[in-house]
């Protein structure tokens, strides 16, 4: 059975070019990045190639780009690296409620050390207001964390605006811009944000690497400590391959940005278009202030996992933010925080498409996906209810 | 490709933890729909938990002559609905009320721990109906039709265990029998 993986924000496919330079690398380097002899010297020599070509991703100096073990670790670095820097000014932290949860639950583990975090909610489409930021701010503010794209339903947030607020405040902005570093532009200095999460594998790069933009002079203290490979920010010997394709992986991407943008907004639109042949759907998130890539939806009168299931069995790949699949068995934090209806939330589905996906394998996946919503909305009493009343 | 753990178990087989009788009775489940005069109806869970059931039954000589359900909810739900109805059908009133949830996960050849809280429903809802086909035949008030049925959860406003289903005694973050997270009902 072909497979039809619409899944790409929970990790895109890895590009071949990515693929044969991680292998060529395994393939003739071992070296550490820190001998001081020539295999150390090739490895350094890649790294810091690498580490130039996810700068000019994000329009950074190399010196500013920090290598992790991945997105998550990136924004525990930036939270906690914050925190443990500047705690002699103040314990106040500013979010928004729909953050990924390495943003949430790492303030969390803070508010049990003392810190206060204002959380800020969002509008219909998921979206912050800057006002709300600006108000937010007091003296005793270290950190802003607000995310670029949103996870879940694509919405973007006016991170610029942010940004030039938080400049002028003097107050740190940290964005976990995960979801949108190398799908579309990101300019550090635009964005005024002090530091940057991303990750390799949102723009068809490896999992288990992802990077740290950190604005020279701003504080923060390592959370990994050990040796002093990355400017002494992250210890421990770099996760050479992985970085090599991330490296490849934010190349490729400055680079055909503008077709995949475009290949990937027709096939959002295109989806969109199939889904209203559907009765009773509603689409999530901005509906054009959004990632070019994910369309989330939610499909009235019936549950996540169980559609996730029936797609699977015919070999369609996509995701579900339902109560059920969870490991949490809570509805998704950030369609309540839309204002979604809680019934509606468990319906939800996400699809994520990426470079490699077409219109053909869009038909397909309309047509399992309405014999299955008929499937359970036949079964289920919420629809017959509403067929009766 | 399907990666394996080197002993043919598939990963995906560890992770999803459904069995196969579980899939095949999500697959093709038995006894969907409703019926005309249902004699017993009994109605749990909400779609805000994320899984709803309705059973309904026809009883004849004291047994369960014909039974039916409805499902909201994920695959273990729907699983567990086709699987105590399954049973149910042809049982005596008495030996129905004996059906508990676990002998229907046991049934099903076992259901993922974290699935055990949504899919408690099944044997619930069975003896719902049955109370209330015992109701109405002992002439007590019926329920309008159009009254919302009361939402059966032991867990309301009780901190609980997601995987073992246990309430705890008090708003705590991890369970205090099995140790997982739980879930707290009074903030996210």
């Amino acid at each position: 059975m072909e497979t039809i993986y619409f899944d790409h924000i929970s990790g895109t496919t890895i590009h071949p070019e990515v693929k044969k330079t991680m292998i060529n690398y395994i393939n003739e380097h071992y070296g550490n990045p820190v001998s001081q002899h020539q295999l150390g010297d090739a490895a350094s020599a890649a790294l810091e190639a690498a580490r130039q070509q996810v700068a000019r991703l994000i329009n950074a100096q190399p010196g500013e780009i920090v290598f992790t073990s991945g997105g998550t670790e990136s924004v525990n670095h930036a939270i906690k690296g914050v925190a443990m820097a500047t705690h002699d000014k103040g314990k106040h932290i500013i979010t928004s409620n729909i953050e990924h949860q390495s943003v949430s639950k790492s303030l969390r583990m803070l508010m049990r050390m003392g810190y206060r975090v204002t959380s800020l909610s969002v509008d219909k489409y998921g979206v912050v207001n800057p006002k709300d930021v600006e108000r937010a701010i007091t003296k005793e503010t270290v950190l802003v964390t607000i995310m670029h794209a949103n996870n879940e339903i694509g919405t973007l947030e006016p991170i610029a605006e942010i940004g030039k607020i938080t400049r002028e405040k003097g107050v740190i902005f940290h964005t976990d811009a995960i979801a949108s570093v190398g799908v579309i532009p990101f300019d550090v200095d635009e964005m005024g944000a002090d530091l940057v999460s991303m990750a390799a594998n949102q723009f068809y790069g490896p999992s288990g690497v992802g990077a740290l933009y950190i604005r020279p002079k701003t504080r923060i203290l390592p959370i990994i400590e050990g040796g002093m490979q990355e400017n002494g920010q992250r210890a421990g010997s770099e996760n050479m391959v992985g970085i090599i394709g991330m490296g490849k992986a934010a190349e490729l991407a400055k680079r055909e940005m503008p077709e995949r943008i475009k290949h990937l907004s027709q096939l959002r639109q295109a989806w969109i278009e199939r889904l209203t042949t559907i009765e009773a759907i509603d689409i999530n998130g901005h509906p054009t202030n959004c990632l070019p890539h994910l369309v989330s939806f939610s499909v009235n009168f019936v549950e996540g996992e169980s559609m996730i299931l029936m797609l699977d069995e015919k070999g369609i790949c996509a995701s579900t933010r339902s109560a059920c699949a969870s490991g949490s068995l809570r509805a998704s934090h950030v369609l309540i925080a839309t204002g979604c209806d809680y019934a509606a939330a468990q319906g939800t589905l996400i699809f994520s498409f990426g470079i490699t996906n077409t219109m053909e394998e869009l038909d397909k996946a309309i047509a399992v996906l309405k014999d299955s919503v008929v499937f359970l909305r036949n079964m289920s009493p919420l629809y017959k209810k509403r067929a009766a009343s | 490709m399907i990666y394996t753990n080197g002993e043919g178990v598939t990963l995906k087989e560890v992770i999803m933890q459904y069995s196969e009788i579980v899939m095949e009775h999500f697959k093709n489940p038995h006894n969907i729909g409703t019926m005309e005069n249902p004699d017993g109806v009994g109605q749990v869970g909400n779609p805000v938990c994320g899984d709803m059931m309705k059973i309904m039954i026809k009883v004849k000589d004291d047994k369960i002559d014909d039974i039916k359900f409805e499902t909201f909810g994920c695959g273990a739900a729907i699983a567990v609905s086709s699987m105590v109805t399954d049973m149910a059908k042809g049982k005596t009133i008495e030996e129905a009320m004996h059906i508990t949830n676990k002998s229907v996960a046991d049934q099903l050849g076992g259901l993922p721990k974290n699935k055990m809280h949504c899919s408690n429903l099944g044997a619930d809802a069975l003896h719902k109906a049955i109370q209330d086909y015992l109701d109405r035949k002992e002439g007590r008030v019926r329920r309008r039709p159009d009254e919302e049925l009361e939402h059966i959860s032991s867990h309301d406003k009780h901190c609980y265990c997601p995987y073992c289903d246990y309430d705890q005694p008090e708003q705590v973050a991890h369970c205090v029998r099995c140790g997982k997270p739980t879930v707290e009902h009074d903030h996210d």
